[in-house]
């Protein structure tokens, strides 16, 4: 196996044919006895309360959580390329790495001192 | 590049490939099994019961059991369900949850059906990345599934699931850098290579703790199962979810619990690597074949212990506690042991070693090193520093507002108070809580009374005088008060 990728495929290939065929076979073994609240929304025995337009709503903070992992995630992903290759990239690497880093930190410390970061 | 070869599969044949992969589900789907009995048995243990002890030897079959009536179940779709979706989430789940054992080194070379071949099914430079962006995938199937029910607890159950798993998937992300810095590498088998003399969880102990608690909050377990709390959100994504694709969610949940410890053993406590001592008995025999597979096993089964232990001692965190703690301890201690570990390694190591043990000592390059370094890191503290100007800014608010509402509460207390037949002694007795010590079972066992609450007249107290009784068991009142 020259390509080390293929093993994946086989992997895929093999994890997706269990997990739908695991659903399928639920779906074809399991009885079915349709029952008008059984398919309701589950709220604790109550009359569920018609959904939200747009499948329901959340608190707007989680966007604020998304947004600002995405800044972190590309942080960190731009660190493993550096650190795999650290040796090579010797004074010059290390410096601008830590240069990097406090350009990201001083944004990290901006949105943290406005409350960016608080959950109440 | 790295001194230590990356594990060679050129004598892999599709055969020996699909063999592989068939034993890693295999095994998984029995891991999986075995933790759930695993996990129920000692939590019993931890909580003084016996746990599962009745199907099969020791209640070992009793998940098998436990899955089969999942299988037999009915596949219910809720009315208000987005369809498609809903039944893609669990697919999802279940798939990126299976995946990331394809990469995982379970022994060094050994010989199987007369081919040489590692114990691994594949790897490739950049393997921990491949894991890191298939666990991230996996969010998809529990953010898609929470939304896809139409019901409101699989919602927040999904949302606040989410934002856990991204918030420490960073610190996870961080704790890693360390381990690729020192050993050079992302490949799985160069990692654990690079380990040979010593473990990363030795040398680079502070990635190791920020790791494992990390992962932890990756895995929605106990104490940050926050997406699950059964006391707020009933189930959580899986609420609306019935029969297999249940059953896919909850295989999911134990296979990255699982994932997350493989990745542990193989990152931070040497893979497939005999202990200290066992490794040198008989000229590394035990280092070598098959003994692998026993190694690795063991140090993983002792995180999944890891995992229940921490099950069965915390509590549960409050959702801003956990927030807090992820985006405020955990991402800048991350960020602080990647620059400690860098300028450590950026000393000791690369082609002009500074700190070189018996090299040359001080050259420019170091000075420049030395320079840029502080001159980043001062200017970081500088600005961290500036943090407890909002610090305390807080506790005052803090304070006002709960003397605010104590005040509230007291003025509510002795409204009621005044109500009743004592109405003399409530202000003597509050100004007094503030000097007496606070007795917490003064004026009623177990629990003191709460503020405004009238205890029921006991049979004894009939015998003590009023005078005396009463202004004894207002302070108290007032002392459980001061404390909330």
């Amino acid at each position: 196996m020259t390509n080390p990728f293929i093993p994946i495929l086989v992997m895929a290939a093999l994890a997706l044919l269990m997990a739908i065929g695991g659903v399928a076979a639920s779906a074809v073994i399991g009885p079915k006895r349709y029952n008008k609240v059984k398919v309701d929304a589950y709220e604790c025995g109550i009359q569920p309360s018609p959904h939200a337009m747009g499948m329901g709503r959340f608190p707007i903070k989680y966007y604020l959580v998304a947004m600002t992992f995405i800044i972190f995630d590309i942080e960190v992903v731009f660190m493993y390329p550096w650190a795999v290759a650290f040796t090579e990239l010797a004074m010059f690497g290390l410096i601008a790495m830590l240069g990097f880093l406090f350009l990201i930190t001083v944004p990290f410390i901006y949105e943290w001192r406005r409350g960016g970061l608080d959950w109440d | 590049m790295s001194a230590v070869p990356i594990a060679d599969f050129s004598n892999d044949t599709i055969w020996i490939t699909i063999v592989k992969a068939v034993v890693i589900l295999v095994f998984l789907l029995l891991s999986v099994l075995f933790a759930i009995w695993f996990e129920r048995r000692l939590v019993a243990r931890f909580q003084q019961r016996s746990g599962p002890n009745w199907n099969g030897p020791f209640g070992l079959l009793q998940s098998l059991a436990d899955a089969m009536k999942l299988l037999l179940k009915e596949d219910i779709t809720v009315k208000a369900a987005d369809k498609v979706i809903y039944l893609i989430a669990p697919i999802i789940s279940v798939f990126c949850a299976f995946m990331v054992f394809a990469v995982i080194p379970f022994g060094p070379e050994v010989s199987i059906f007369g081919v040489v071949t590692p114990l691994q099914m594949t790897d490739f430079p950049v393997a921990v990345l491949y894991i890191l962006g298939i666990t991230a995938l996996g969010v998809y199937g529990i953010v898609l599934g929470g939304w896809a029910s139409g019901s409101t607890y699989p919602l927040l159950g999904a949302v606040r699931s989410t934002a856990q798993i991204i918030s420490y998937e960073l610190a996870m992300s961080l704790a890693l850098v360390s381990v690729f810095l020192w050993s050079g590498s992302m490949s799985t088998s160069q990692i654990v290579g690079s380990q040979e003399n010593t473990w990363w969880a030795f040398t680079l102990l502070p990635a190791f703790v920020l790791y494992v608690i990390s992962m932890v909050g990756e895995t929605n377990r106990l104490p940050f199962d926050l997406p699950e709390a059964e006391g707020e959100l009933v189930g959580g994504f899986h609420t609306e979810y019935s029969s297999m694709k249940f059953a896919w969610f909850f295989l999911a949940e134990y296979i990255n619990m699982l994932n997350v410890s493989a990745v542990a053993t193989t990152l931070f406590l040497g893979g497939y690597r005999a202990p200290f001592g066992i490794g040198l008995i008989n000229d590394g025999m035990f280092d070598t074949g098959w003994w692998g597979v026993v190694w690795f096993l063991a140090k993983l089964w002792l995180i999944m212990a890891f995992f229940v232990w921490v099950r069965g001692t915390l509590l549960r965190f409050r959702y801003d506690q956990f927030m807090n703690f992820g985006w405020k301890v955990l991402i800048p201690a991350g960020l602080v042991t990647v620059v400690f570990y860098a300028v450590l390694k950026g000393l000791s190591t690369g082609p002009d070693p500074v700190l070189s043990f018996g090299g040359e000592f001080l050259t420019l390059e170091w000075r420049q090193l030395l320079l840029g370094v502080v001159g980043g890191l001062v200017v970081i503290a500088v600005l961290m520093l500036l943090f407890p100007g909002e610090d305390e800014e807080k506790p005052a608010k803090a304070g006002a507002s709960a003397r605010g509402g104590a005040a509230k509460v007291g003025a509510g207390r002795s409204a009621t108070t005044s109500g009743t037949k004592r109405p003399g002694t409530d202000k003597p007795g509050r100004k007094r809580a503030t000097e007496e010590p606070f007795d917490a079972f003064a004026g009623g066992f177990p629990v003191p009374p709460l503020p405004g609450q009238e205890l029921p007249p006991s049979p004894r107290r009939a015998r003590v005088t009023t005078p005396a009784a009463a202004p004894a068991a207002s302070p108290a009142a007032g002392a459980g008060e001061d404390e909330k």
